[in-house]
């Protein structure tokens, strides 16, 4: 009988689960740990203009994931337009439009933004050279500027730093306040760039800064030195490199914003930063849904609560397994510790210990009077049932009258597994005595304790909501677990006689 | 208190896990459970083999059948009522003798009528059985056990568990019921274990709450005058339950009646491994070499092959050479 399916299963389980692991962790930015914090932001951008009463449409431009930031949620309002997104290999664009407006209209897109760590370049694909065509004397004066910086330069960004110097306050020469009372600066600079052979376009950013408002886009320049790097120049003070705090709102070289139908049309942008728990911010991340971003997380809240209690069932289960395997731990019922443990979680451990020993303790001796009565079995189980809500219910009200408002939460102790317990305890009294009770008793609660230990620990309630692979990873275990053949850790006592002699 | 595993894999203990992987999982399918599990089959199949066990008085079915318990069980001096589904002797209940006010137990303790008819319908209810299923309880004939094997034992019937592997007797001990059992069987309760040479059927060993022991603790008597009579036809019917039920790992319980000799009690597909501290000696080894062995042996063939390779010298006794010579030239 070959083992090798079984170990290819196994190792097929673990390949998987890591794999999805580590894809969630790198690709979805997902941390290890639940306490970290990440910064979001929350941009707001307003667009305003004046309908002219005909049918209007507006384009603007939207930002995408980029070194950085990333996506989190969009949300738009715009009350009687009708609303499309529009995406190409040059970015992503918000379509709205509308048969007839009047007067001013406002239109608002708001996103939200995770700050990332993520230092990978986004791939742009680099813009061909434009022919560009002066007319007299601007003609001589760009060849000029063109010149001065080419003599002074290497490669096509120390040519872009120094042809913006040469139009900065104090180097500003004739040539170039000649060129500044015709043109725009940035649109001016990415034509000399282009006229000198190096590929630029002008992108729009927005500098984020916590709380501002009313603040409006602002003009970069984007020189690529080969088809896949480039950098990004801020045409005011030739520093090259995207700072920190700038978001690449539109990078295409298109215009941000296009109105027909409307005048006066111009887009605002306020923004406010803040912190919040890691998991929280991966939990609203935009899903892209393919298969290996499969994510519950994309399920509406209340299923999602649910589901974080499901998906710490596996590690009870392991607990469980590791416990009677190689511990040898007896236990009455297989997975009843589990279904303890979880009712643990309800109600905090030292409620739920006190609650689950009064209830069984009491529920013992009533049920051993019931013995008395002589009743059939399925009519003694619902009779001990009703007797457990009764408990319950009773040490609900002590409790609350009392001042302990913890008592309250024993009502989440499952009533099917009170009474069973109850019943198979004191059976397994009339039968095999106290002392097995102890045992088995016993056994049950130190695994529902430590599987309560587990499942109740914050690092792991992370890792197994967040990481749907560490389910197959556990499964993995589990039936290496079942295929462990040694020694359990309690019969190395059990078996001691027998090699004294 | 603790020792190291080196030590138990050196002497061939083998652990729970082992067992269930290595032997229950690879040998007993599960399609053939039923057959031991429930009793009242494991009896039907054996009559139709010819093995002999203890005879049925009759069977309670339903809860409607309970109340005629009483004229069931009239004229018949001791039975003892079981779960059909029962399972490490759970639910089984044995009266001595019938009083005029009432069935007496083993210890002596009375029951009125009216707790037989609460007992059977506890068992139909599924109380005893794995899993909580319905439940037929069966009324047995007691067994009138051997006056040899009566200083050995307080107040239950000993048995004897022979561990059948691939058809091969290879580990065999008596259960010795004590009044710390409360004439029960069961090791786990407080029975006294003594290991069985497969040999001969003389006391190897004995154990009680897993420690060695040489006397029973209630009779007083010395273990090591313990000798099974009639021993290798009590291994062949043992050894004839693989045929019955085509389970390869199987524990057998037997029972030696007065008049009837060795009859089968009941099977379990999973037996305990409390028998390795009875023989003093892990099954390791011993199934090593069934595994070695052919398949298609006929039962006596396997029956002296077991005989002859698993001898073992008892220790309680310090006879100068094993009784191997004359039971096991069966073949």
């Amino acid at each position: 009988m070959s083992r090798l399916p079984f170990y290819l299963i196994v190792g097929l389980l673990m390949v998987l689960g890591i794999g999805t692991s580590l894809h969630r962790h790198i690709a979805m930015e997902v941390p290890w740990t639940p306490g970290e914090q990440r910064q979001v932001w929350e941009v707001e951008a307003v667009v305003d203009f004046t309908a002219l009463g005909e049918p209007a449409r507006v384009e603007l431009a939207l930002p995408s994931h980029q070194r950085g930031y990333r996506i989190l949620t969009e949300n738009t309002a715009s009350p009687g337009y009708g609303l499309s997104f529009l995406q190409d290999e040059t970015g992503r664009r918000a379509q709205w439009s509308i048969r007839q407006a009047t007067g001013s209209q406002q239109l608002y897109y708001s996103v939200r933004l995770l700050v990332t760590d993520d230092q990978r370049k986004r791939q742009i694909s680099r813009p061909s050279l434009r022919e560009v065509s002066w007319e007299r004397p601007y003609d001589t004066a760009a060849a000029q500027v063109i010149e001065r910086a080419w003599m002074r330069s290497a490669d096509p960004y120390t040519f872009t730093r120094e042809l913006i110097r040469d139009f900065n306050d104090d180097r500003q020469g004739e040539n170039a306040r000649l060129l500044l009372t015709q043109f725009e600066r940035t649109p001016l600079l990415v034509r000399l760039l282009n006229q000198a052979g190096v590929h630029a376009r002008e992108v729009s950013g927005l500098m984020l800064e916590d709380g501002r408002r009313r603040q409006t886009l602002t003009s970069w320049i984007m020189v690529f030195e080969d088809e896949e790097n480039w950098a990004l120049f801020n045409p005011r003070t030739a520093d090259q490199g995207q700072p920190e705090n700038l978001l690449l709102w539109e990078t295409a070289g298109r215009a941000v914003l296009e109105v027909q139908g409307g005048t006066n049309s111009r887009v605002t942008f306020s923004m406010l930063s803040r912190s919040q728990p890691a998991a929280a911010a991966v939990r609203s991340q935009l899903a892209d849904d393919t298969l290996l971003n499969f994510s519950i997380h994309s399920l509406p809240l209340e299923e999602q609560a649910l589901f974080q209690t499901i998906l710490l069932i596996p590690i009870g289960a392991l607990v469980v397994v590791f416990l009677r395997i190689l511990v040898g731990i007896k236990t009455s019922g297989t997975f009843m510790p589990v279904l303890i443990a979880l009712a643990f979680i309800q109600t905090t451990l030292p409620t739920g210990l006190v609650g689950f020993l009064l209830v069984v303790s009491v529920g013992l001796v009533i049920r051993n009077y019931l013995s008395y009565l002589n009743l059939l079995l399925v009519a003694r189980v619902s009779a001990v049932i009703i007797t457990v809500i009764a408990i319950i219910s009773i040490f609900s009200v002590l409790s609350y009258r009392v001042g302990l408002n913890a008592g309250l939460t024993i009502t989440f102790f499952p009533m099917i597994i009170l009474a069973w317990t109850i019943e198979r305890m004191s059976i397994l009294w009339e039968e095999e005595g106290p002392k097995q009770v102890l045992i088995q008793g016993g056994g049950s609660l130190i695994t529902a304790v430590l599987a309560y230990l587990a499942m109740n620990n914050p690092w792991i309630r992370h890792i197994t909501f967040n990481f749907l692979g560490v389910q197959l990873i556990i499964m993995a275990l589990i039936m290496l677990l079942g295929n462990y053949t040694g020694y359990r850790l309690l019969e190395l006592r059990r078996f001691k006689p027998v090699t004294e002699d | 208190m603790w020792v190291w595993p080196s030590q138990l894999r050196s002497r061939g203990i083998i652990g729970m896990n082992r067992r269930n992987i290595r032997y229950i999982g690879r040998y007993n399918k599960r399609r053939l459970y039923p057959l031991v599990d429930d009793k009242l089959k494991t009896k039907l199949l054996a009559e139709k083999h010819g093995i002999t066990s203890p005879a049925l008085i009759g069977t309670v079915t339903t809860q409607f059948e309970v109340k005629q318990v009483g004229k069931m069980i009239e004229g018949h001096g001791g039975f003892a009522i079981k779960p059909a589904k029962g399972s490490g002797g759970k639910g089984i209940l044995v009266i001595e003798r019938v009083d005029s006010d009432g069935f007496v137990k083993p210890s002596g303790a009375k029951l009125s009528l009216e707790d037989l008819h609460r007992h059977i319908s506890n068992i139909l209810s599924g109380l005893y059985s794995l899993g909580g299923a319905p439940d037929v309880a069966m009324i047995e004939a007691l067994i009138n056990f051997d006056e040899q094997l009566s200083e050995y034992t307080y107040e239950g019937v000993p048995d004897i568990r022979v561990i059948i592997f691939r058809g091969y007797p290879v580990m065999a001990m008596m259960r010795l019921s004590t009044a710390a059992s409360d004439g029960k069987a069961n090791l786990h309760q407080g029975a006294v274990g003594v290991g069985l040479d497969i040999a001969t059927g003389t006391a190897v060993r004995g154990v009680q709450f897993d420690r060695s022991r040489r006397d029973h603790p209630d009779t007083g008597h010395e273990l090591a005058s313990l000798r099974i009579p009639d021993w290798t036809n009590l291994l062949e019917l043992a050894a004839g339950c693989y045929e019955m039920t085509g389970l390869g790992y199987l524990g057998t319980d037997m029972v030696i009646d007065r008049d009837r000799g060795p009859m089968l009690l009941e099977l379990n597909a999973r037996p305990g491994l409390a028998i390795q501290m009875a023989n003093g000696e892990g099954l390791r080894s011993r199934l090593d070499l069934v595994e070695k062995q052919p398949e298609g042996m006929g039962v006596k063939a396997r029956v002296a092959f077991a005989q002859q390779h698993f001898a073992r010298r008892g220790e309680l006794k310090d006879l100068p050479d094993p009784e191997l010579a004359e039971p096991c030239v069966t073949t």
